[in-house]
């Protein structure tokens, strides 16, 4: 029994159809996992950025160094020095958080390169257009860069998106309910891990198709010329 | 207890993960090799065999590979009269080799689609045959230009041996666990590996990058 | 019809060959002949299907309809007791192997060295020895007046120097056709002059056949047995340079030659 729902293990089918919604409930939390450590890996990110494009090297080294320590090392490493160190600072979160922390940290790393390299494919011409008109260069960014960047960004911020969905498994080790900590419990304690292992698979075949399409349907019908943020 | 007792036993972990890296992305280069072109053949059961490996591969978590791999695969063996009961390493190796050779399989395709097509068609009227326009034309021209992307796998190959040792297999993210457990002294031991764990990543970096100069003699300065 | 086309044994031969690409039909039921040792330039405006003969030639495009001869033997099929089959691969290569190609964009191989671009195919396709391979490329380099070159990469060559290799390159597999696909028009004008030495040199071969497409009007004349001149996909009026040049008789071909030849007026 697990979330209140009995197995039936009479039959494989009979197992299967029975845990089906037992799993839907780790899928649940596997998706708000997704959904929370992606905006902690959007402000997260956008902060790196800003001081990786910091006017002095004071502040942009070590943005850089960390940008560069956080992507090198291992997103559950990462996960269980949060998980044990937060504490004994006298911060102590939720599991859930804790994890969705981690992956907001390591992504954060990732999303800070999507902003940089985005802003940078905006032509540099079109800055030097801006200056010659003389615009304001918080204008020029607010009026010319970023409406031009942000279709850039976008699809690979989605990229990373189905990327974090794929990792949340890992935050089944700080005992986070997700799906493939569901289905793994359920293989310990009957034995038939095949089926359980198996729909997990599949359901996150289901959820990779459906997020790549929705992030190919924003590459194609985002305006490359530039969003109008009017 | 010191700090400096921990690296015994932290050292120890951190060769077990470099031989994984070393032996998964080997093995992983090959899986992207093998399926990448495989998904460009006109074989069609080649062809399809190779774009259900990608997809399954890459449209699903590692760790769930990883246990299906691990708990998963010997029930069916069972079923099927088989004995496909693994050791850790051998399930850890495979696993990610197989995910890592899916994100690579991509990368030789693109780079192999983007050998300009004139340079098919100079090696046709050469009347080459299509097994040696591969080799002796497309592939020597696509590799240098799978380098960089090959390179970040392998560190992002790097970071995922950690997730082995939820299959009990003695790494280092392993024996940092072990060590927690024993002393309770998390800051230390988790501080101690990220930076083991960053240090491993500028060091495989590195090779990538010297590996990378050595197959950018095959590309054309000019282009 | 001129008296080349008499001769019974031409060594190419189209036999009503349609090329589509969608809906346009780049050649219409096209009948053309080249005879053994002949210099045949092709000249029209662009669109009109003179490259496309050159890269069927090639088996760089498939045919729809109708049938190519190479040597008497039907390019694109195989005899089947009396049908013609579409011919597979081994055919195919069997039947590259009698003709040679030089590119508009030269198609040189960037990552071998000017030499190794002139021994890869020998080597590797006709199984001639590394050595005798490496002989032959300097013989070529010395006629086309590169062999201080031959140990550097193409990019580091210029457009004239690169074609000229082109050139030397296709000759290394002793073809007995050798088609010149635009040879100059990427080249810069103080360029052209080289290659066409070259080639003009190679025109002096009795045994090579060679089919030219270009746009060097007087380069043309000087080396061609014949000039057809193809339009929408047919080949509208051929013949002798001097008769094309001085009295073509298509209205359509004195348009094209007026155009080409005075384009200031």
């Amino acid at each position: 029994m697990f979330f209140g729902i009995e197995w039936d293990t009479s039959s494989q089918w009979a197992f299967a159809i029975s845990i089906f919604p037992i799993l839907l409930h780790g899928l649940v939390v596997t998706l708000q996992a997704t959904v929370v450590g992606f905006f902690i890996a959007l402000a997260l990110g956008l902060v790196l950025a800003a001081l990786k494009s910091a006017p002095t090297r004071i502040i942009r080294w070590p943005a850089k160094l960390v940008t560069e320590f956080i992507r090198d090392t291992p997103l559950l490493i990462q996960l269980f020095f949060l998980f044990y160190v937060l504490p004994e600072f006298g911060l102590t979160l939720p599991a859930f958080l804790t994890g969705a922390l981690a992956l907001g940290v390591q992504y954060s790393a990732y999303t800070s390169e999507v902003y940089r390299a985005g802003l940078e494919a905006v032509a540099k011409g079109q800055r030097e257009a801006a200056r010659a008109l003389n615009l304001a260069s918080s204008r020029t960014f607010t009026h010319i860069i970023l409406p031009q960047a942000i279709p850039r960004i976008i699809p690979a911020l989605g990229n990373y998106l189905v990327s974090i969905m794929k990792d949340v498994p890992v935050l089944s080790v700080v005992t986070v309910l997700e799906m493939l900590g569901v289905a793994k419990i359920i293989g310990d304690r009957t034995g038939g891990y095949l089926i359980p292992l198996s729909m997990v698979g599949g359901l996150y075949l289901v959820m990779t198709l459906i997020a790549s399409f929705g992030v190919r349907y924003l590459d194609t019908h985002l305006p490359k010329r530039g969003l109008s943020l009017k | 207890m010191e700090w400096t007792s921990y690296l015994a036993p932290l050292s120890q972990g951190a060769w077990v993960t470099v031989q994984l890296t070393v032996y998964s992305t080997i093995l992983g280069g090959l899986c992207a090799f093998v399926f990448g072109l495989g998904k460009l053949s006109h074989n069609p059961l080649l062809k399809g065999f190779s774009v259900a490996y990608i997809e399954i591969f890459r449209g699903t978590s590692l760790l769930v590979q990883l246990f299906w791999i691990y708990f998963a695969l010997p029930i069916m063996g069972q079923a099927i009269g088989l004995d496909l009961r693994f050791p850790p390493v051998v399930a850890g190796v495979v696993a990610l080799a197989l995910n890592i050779g899916a994100y690579g399989a991509e990368v030789v395709r693109g780079a192999v689609q983007a050998v300009p097509k004139e340079q098919y068609e100079a090696a046709t009227a050469l009347n080459f045959t299509s097994r040696k326009r591969l080799w002796r034309i497309t592939l020597p021209q696509a590799i240098p230009e799978m380098m960089p992307t090959f390179g970040n796998l392998a560190v992002q190959n790097l970071k995922d041996t950690a997730l082995v040792s939820l299959i009990s297999l003695g790494d280092l993210a392993f024996r940092a666990e072990q060590i927690r457990n024993f002393t309770q002294d998390s800051v230390t031991v988790y501080t101690l590996v990220l930076f083991m764990y960053f240090g491993m990543a500028l060091v495989l970096t590195a090779c990538m990058k010297l590996l990378e100069r050595y197959v950018g003699r095959w590309r054309a300065a000019g282009r | 019809m001129n008296d080349a086309t008499n001769t019974r044994d031409p060594i190419i031969k189209f036999d009503k060959v349609v090329k589509r690409f969608g809906d346009h039909v780049v050649l219409d039921e096209l009948d053309f002949e080249v005879q053994r040792g002949e210099k045949v330039t092709i000249i029209g405006p662009s669109g009109s299907g003179k490259s496309t003969v050159l890269r069927i030639l090639m088996t760089l495009e498939e045919i729809n309809d109708g049938v190519v001869y190479v040597g008497g033997e039907p390019l694109w099929h195989q005899r089947k007791g009396d049908s013609l089959a579409p011919a597979s691969e081994q055919h195919l290569r069997q039947m590259r192997s009698q003709l040679g190609m030089v590119f508009q964009q030269f198609n040189l191989f960037p990552h071998m060295t000017v030499l190794r671009n002139l021994t890869e195919a020998p080597v590797q396709v006709l199984g001639v020895s590394k050595a005798e391979a490496r002989k032959r490329g300097m013989e070529l380099l010395e006629m086309v007046g590169l062999t201080d070159q031959a140990n550097k990469y193409p990019h580091q060559l210029s457009g004239g120097q690169q074609q000229r290799v082109g050139i030397a390159r296709a000759l290394a597999m002793r073809p007995k056709v050798m088609l010149f696909d635009e040879p100059t028009s990427a080249l810069d004008p103080e360029l052209v002059g080289e290659v066409l030495n070259v080639i003009r040199s190679l025109a002096d071969e009795h045994d090579l056949t060679m089919l030219l497409v270009t746009h060097e009007m007087h380069f043309a004349r000087q080396v061609s047995d014949r000039i057809c001149f193809f339009d929408q996909g047919r080949i509208k009026e051929q013949g002798k340079p001097e008769e094309i040049f001085t009295a073509p008789k298509e209205e359509r071909t004195r348009a094209f030659l007026k155009a080409v030849l005075d384009p200031d007026d």
